[in-house]
C-alpha cells in the first residue's frame, strides 16, 4: 500500500502508541525522516526512547499507529531496519569479522560472500588487520565501530542507533563522533539516533527531536542548520552553542512539565 | 612450556598437603601398631595394590565402561531435555517439577530394585549413573540457555533470525561456560555412581571388588581400589578442561 504523499520520506512514524499493562509509554509519536537524513532523538531518561525504538524496529507491536518505510506499511517488520543496541554485543565465540557478518549470515548469505562484503568495510571503519581478532582484543571504540559495521553491512533502509557511544569514555566518544560524521558522508545512510548527549545530537544530526517525559511524544523539533562536514572547530562556534542551548531548554521544559519525576526504568 | 610449568607449580600446595597427610597416617599406623585389617598403612595399600594389580585392572575396565556408557546416556538425556525445555515454555512447566522430583529419589533404595528389574548387566548401572548425573547437566544447560541477554535476543530478532537461528547463533554458544561447569560436576558424580551401582550388585567392577575385599577384611585392597577410583575421577575431570579448550576455547576463564 503506497501512500504518494509520504513517498518522499524514507521513514514516517504515525501516531505510535504503546502501553505496558496500565503504564502508557508512547502517547502518539509522530515524525518523519527524509532519505539520507540523520535525525537524533533526545529526551529525559526513562521517557520511553528505547520502547520507541523497539516498536519502530518491529520488535514490539504498537497498540496503535503505523511505521511507513518508503511509503509502504512496515509496522511490525524488522527487515527495513538495522538495529544497533546500546551495548556492542560482540560475541566472544566469533572473530571480529564473523561478528560483523552475523546479520548477513542470518539473512542467508553464504559465509564466504558475507565475509568478503563485511571485509571491505574494515578499512573505512578503522578495523583493518583485526578481522581475525577476538572481540576482547579490541578497545572500546573499536568494539563500537565493529558493532556499527555489523549494523550497516546489512544494507537495510534505516539505521537505528540506540545510544551507540553511551558506554565510552569522554575522549573516545568524541573520537567516535568525529569519525561517524566523517564516514557517514560517504555512505548516505538514513539514521535515527537515540542519545542522552545533547552535544552529540547537535553535532551529528540534521534535526533533533525532543521527546517529552513518559508517556512520551515528540515535543519539539530543532533543525540543525550547520554546514557539513563538521569538525571539532564547529563545537566552539556561536551557532552551535545556540542550537545546543535550544535543545537543552526544550528537554528541561519537558521535565518541568512532568506530573511526576521521570523514573529511570530503561536500564 | 612456561604455562605447563606454571600450572604444575599451582598444584604444589595440594601435593604438599597430601604428602603431610600420608606421612602422618604412616607414622600413626607404625607408632600405634593398629592391625592392617582395621587401618593399613599407605605403604601397605600401595604394595598390596601393586601385588593385586592384575585383579584391580580387570575390575577397573568394567567400571570405566559402565561410567562411559552411563555418562553418554546422561549427556544425551540432559541435552535433549534442556533443548526441549528451551524451545517450549509448556515443556518447561511440565518437566521442571519432574526434574527436581527425580533428584529426591533415594538412589540407595532404588538401586537394588533396578537390579531386580534389569538384572546384573549394564542396564541397571547405566540407569543409576544417568539418574545421578543428568540433573546437573540438564539444569546447567537450561540455565545457560536462559541466561542469554535480552538485548542479544533482540539484536538477532532485528536481523530476522528465527527461534532456531537465535538458538544456534547465540543461546547455544552462550551456554557453553555453564555447560562445562555442569559437565565437571556430572563427571565426578558419574564415577561415584558407577562404583555405587556395582557395590549393590555386579559380576565385575571396582564397586563389587571393594565390597568383596571389605567382606574378607582386606581393607588395604579396598583402599587401593578407592585410590584407583580417585585417579579415574581426577583424570576425567581434567579431560573436561581439554574438551572445553577444543570445543569452546573462548569460554575459558583465567
Amino acid at each position: 500500500m503506497l501512500d504518494p504523499e509520504r513517498a518522499e520520506h524514507k521513514l514516517v512514524i504515525e501516531g505510535l502508541r504503546k502501553a505496558f499493562g496500565p503504564l502508557p509509554v508512547l502517547d502518539g509519536v509522530d515524525f518523519d525522516v527524509a532519505p539520507g537524513e540523520f535525525v537524533a532523538l533526545v529526551g529525559p531518561s526513562g521517557c520511553g526512547k528505547s520502547t520507541l525504538f523497539d516498536v519502530v524496529a518491529g520488535l514490539e507491536p504498537p497498540d496503535a499507529g503505523r511505521v511507513l518505510v518508503d511509503g509502504a506499511d512496515a509496522t511490525g517488520r524488522v527487515d527495513p531496519f538495522a538495529y544497533m543496541p546500546q551495548r556492542d554485543l560482540l560475541f566472544p565465540w566469533r572473530t571480529v569479522l564473523d561478528n560483523t557478518t552475523l546479520g548477513l549470515e542470518v539473512a542467508g548469505m553464504p559465509r564466504k560472500a558475507a565475509r568478503a562484503r563485511a571485509g571491505e568495510l574494515f578499512e573505512p571503519f578503522g578495523l583493518a588487520g583485526f578481522e581475525r581478532a577476538r572481540p576482547a582484543e579490541l578497545s572500546g571504540g573499536m568494539r563500537q565501530r565493529a558493532a556499527l559495521l555489523r549494523t550497516v553491512v546489512q544494507d537495510r533502509a534505516v539505521l537505528l542507533l540506540d545510544e551507540p557511544f553511551g558506554a565510552l569514555d569522554a575522549l573516545t566518544r568524541i573520537d567516535m563522533q568525529l569519525w561517524l560524521e566523517g564516514v557517514r558522508a560517504g555512505f548516505g545512510w538514513t539514521v535515527l539516533l537515540i542519545t542522552h548527549d545533547i552535544r552529540e545530537a547537535v553535532f551529528l544530526a540534521d534535526r533533533v527531536l525532543v521527546l517529552g517525559p513518559r508517556p512520551t511524544s515528540v515535543r519539539h523539533e530543532v533543525v540543525v542548520d550547520l554546514p557539513r562536514p563538521r569538525g571539532v572547530a564547529m563545537i566552539t562556534q556561536p551557532r552551535f552553542a545556540e542550537l545546543e542551548a535550544r535543545v537543552l531548554e526544550q528537554v528541561s521544559r519537558g521535565r518541568a512539565d512532568a506530573p511526576e519525576p521521570a523514573r529511570d526504568s530503561e536500564h | 612450556m612456561k604455562a605447563v610449568a606454571g600450572r604444575l607449580r599451582r598444584l604444589v600446595p595440594a601435593l604438599v598437603l597430601v604428602a603431610v597427610g600420608l606421612l602422618g597416617w604412616q607414622w600413626y599406623v607404625t607408632a600405634s601398631g593398629v592391625r592392617p585389617q582395621v587401618l593399613p598403612s599407605p605403604l601397605r595399600v600401595l604394595t598390596e595394590g601393586w601385588a593385586f594389580r592384575a585383579q584391580i585392572w580387570a575390575n577397573t575396565l568394567p567400571t570405566l565402561q559402565v561410567t562411559a556408557v552411563g555418562f553418554a546416556v546422561s549427556l544425551a538425556v540432559g541435552w535433549a531435555i534442556a533443548v526441549a525445555v528451551d524451545f517450549s515454555p509448556w515443556l518447561r512447566r511440565a518437566l521442571t517439577p519432574l526434574l527436581v522430583a527425580s533428584q529426591t529419589l533415594p538412589i540407595i533404595a532404588i538401586a537394588p530394585l533396578l537390579i531386580i528389574w534389569f538384572g546384573f548387566g549394564l542396564l541397571p548401572k547405566v540407569v543409576v549413573i544417568a539418574l545421578v548425573t543428568f540433573f546437573p547437566i540438564a539444569v546447567g544447560l537450561i540455565e545457560g540457555f536462559a541466561r542469554t541477554d535480552r538485548q542479544a535476543t533482540n539484536l538477532l530478532r532485528s536481523m530476522g533470525a528465527s527461534r532456531w537461528e537465535q538458538f544456534r547463533y547465540v543461546r547455544l554458544p552462550g551456554a557453553m561456560p555453564s555447560f562445562f561447569t555442569a559437565l565437571r560436576i556430572g563427571i565426578t558424580y558419574a564415577v561415584t555412581g558407577a562404583i555405587f551401582a556395582e557395590y549393590v550388585g555386579a559380576s565385575a567392577g571396582l564397586g563389587i571388588f571393594m565390597n568383596l575385599q571389605k567382606n574378607s577384611f582386606r581393607t588395604d585392597l579396598v583402599l587401593a581400589a578407592v585410590l584407583v577410583t580417585a585417579l579415574i575421577s581426577i583424570t576425567l575431570y581434567g579431560l573436561t578442561f581439554l574438551v572445553q579448550r577444543l570445543v569452546a576455547p573462548w569460554s575459558r576463564r583465567a
